[in-house]
């Protein structure tokens, strides 16, 4: 797991506290309306998207970019970059 | 025997285009929306479009919109889902006293089992909280405020704006029941300024089971229903898809019929308050005169109990009720009443007529012809009622 310092991204998709498999579903169309190279900030509190989310990147060819620590925060946030 | 139905806060009938609406939903449409085959990503679309219905009624957007199986589930989403989701800012909580069950024992679970502090706020004479008070009653602490829009039970209507102003201004989220408001008078999300409010069903015309929680867009919510990922991951179970076409086609008919309604009923009232007031001595006329719901007009009668007086009338086929229908069958001095500062005694003889589009004028006349002497025959049985008149003509 890559953990980042930097944790910029060009749009969110907030899915804390919202059930499995939604942290996949929601992205998936969010990732849509982004142009190649932006970047999708997920926050999450569902500790199965630590694998999902870099699972489901490697499958559709995504880049998953990493993990930010978000301090004092009980979700996560992941990143990814739209590859195509 | 003539009918005349005055409990529409209680129970309204599904409307006759709200039924067929629905009616194909329960055979030839019967598709679960998670499926993704057509029959199924069908129904999903149907869903969307009644929530883009509902949301249009308040003012909102269609994905602000959650269903939910009734107002009161509605309001325990609002209030145990948003607070817990916002734990860490603290846990302490302002509702009225006048709030229903749902919010009230929403916010008493959350004291006994995630340690909230509760505050609940003392209405003034006329049910409403008062802007100063609310102010007041905040703290670094204060995660949320809940406060009803429009009371069942005295038919007042809160300075919602208002109040919730103070609360944006705060930080603090803002939660309006408004089952008694939405539909009976214009309900704007913007123009009030709420971050929630809930909705209810059966009092615009669609079945028993319906009801929606607004939340402001963004706004986190922990599911109280834990489940699939139905209403996008914030509450399961499968939904009730004929119910939700009902509920859209009861909202699409209550926004185009509105403007006129409220005329309609405004007018119906002040005849039945003039009727009652004039022909009837020693009585309370409760809650706000001027903000109220239009078709809500309720009293408490001096020397009478509130049940027997609706049995008398139920003998005439007039339906009303004592107050809130939930809470009729508990025999419980109202709180609501007590909060407004009703004695006990004037408290038992409660009545609530609620009016609603398929009211006429000679429904009023008829309650009018037979109200009188009911109360009058009961006053007629109190000890305590001839004593007082026996007093007062003795100088």
């Amino acid at each position: 797991m890559k953990f980042l310092k930097e944790c910029k991204a060009d749009a969110t998709a907030d899915l804390v506290y919202r059930v499995c498999p939604m942290h996949l579903l929601e992205p998936t169309e969010l990732i849509k309306d982004l142009k190649q190279g932006q970047v999708l900030e997920i926050l999450t509190d569902y500790d199965g998207a630590l694998e999902d989310i870099p699972a489901w990147c490697a499958k559709h060819g995504q880049e998953f970019v990493g993990i930010c620590e978000a301090e004092d925060e009980d979700y996560y946030k992941l990143y990814i970059k739209k590859v195509h | 025997m003539k009918r005349v139905y005055l409990d529409n806060a209680a129970a309204t009938p599904v409307r006759r285009e709200v039924l067929e609406a629905m009616l194909p939903y329960f055979t030839e449409r019967f598709g679960n929306p998670s499926a993704v085959y057509d029959l199924g990503a069908e129904i999903k679309e149907v869903l969307e479009e009644q929530r883009t219905k509902v949301a249009h009624l308040i003012g909102a957007q269609t994905e602000e919109l959650v269903f939910t199986s009734s107002g009161a589930e509605a309001n325990n989403l609002a209030v145990k889902g948003a607070a817990l989701a916002n734990i860490k800012k603290g846990r302490h909580l302002v509702v009225s006293a006048i709030e229903h069950h749902s919010v009230l024992n929403a916010a008493r679970f959350l004291e006994k089992f995630h340690d909230f502090e509760v505050t609940f706020l003392p209405v003034n004479r006329y049910g409403q909280v008062e802007p100063e008070r609310l102010k007041r009653s905040l703290t670094p602490a204060t995660v949320m405020v809940s406060i009803q829009h429009g009371s069942n039970e005295i038919g007042t209507i809160q300075p919602i704006a208002e109040l919730a102003a103070i609360c944006r201004a705060a930080g603090i989220l803002f939660h309006t029941d408004a089952v008694a408001t939405v539909g009976s008078v214009s309900v704007e999300v913007k123009e009030l300024g709420v971050d929630l409010l809930t909705l209810s069903g059966p009092v615009l015309g669609a079945p028993k089971g319906t009801g929606a929680l607004y939340f402001r867009r963004k706004l986190r919510l922990v599911p109280q229903i834990h489940g699939g990922i139905q209403e996008n991951g914030r509450r399961g179970g499968t939904e009730n898809v004929p119910g939700i076409v009902g509920l859209g086609k009861a909202a699409e008919l209550a926004r185009e019929e509105l403007a006129h309604l409220v005329p309609h009923l405004t007018r119906l009232r002040h005849l039945l308050v003039a009727g009652i007031t004039e022909g009837i001595s020693n009585l309370i006329y409760t809650g706000h005169q001027v903000e109220r719901l239009p078709g809500h007009a309720s009293f408490c009668f001096e020397g009478i109990e509130g049940e027997a007086l609706i049995f008398l009338l139920n003998r005439q086929g007039i339906y009303a009720n004592t107050g809130s229908a939930c809470a009729s069958k508990a025999l419980k001095v109202s709180p609501v009443l007590c909060a407004i500062g009703i004695r006990p005694d004037l408290a038992q003889g409660s009545i609530v007529f609620t009016l609603n589009r398929d009211n006429r004028e000679e429904d009023v006349h008829y309650l009018l012809e037979h109200l009188p002497p009911a109360v009058e025959k009961l006053r007629s049985f109190s000890p305590l009622w001839r004593k007082k008149m026996a007093a007062t003509a003795g100088g």
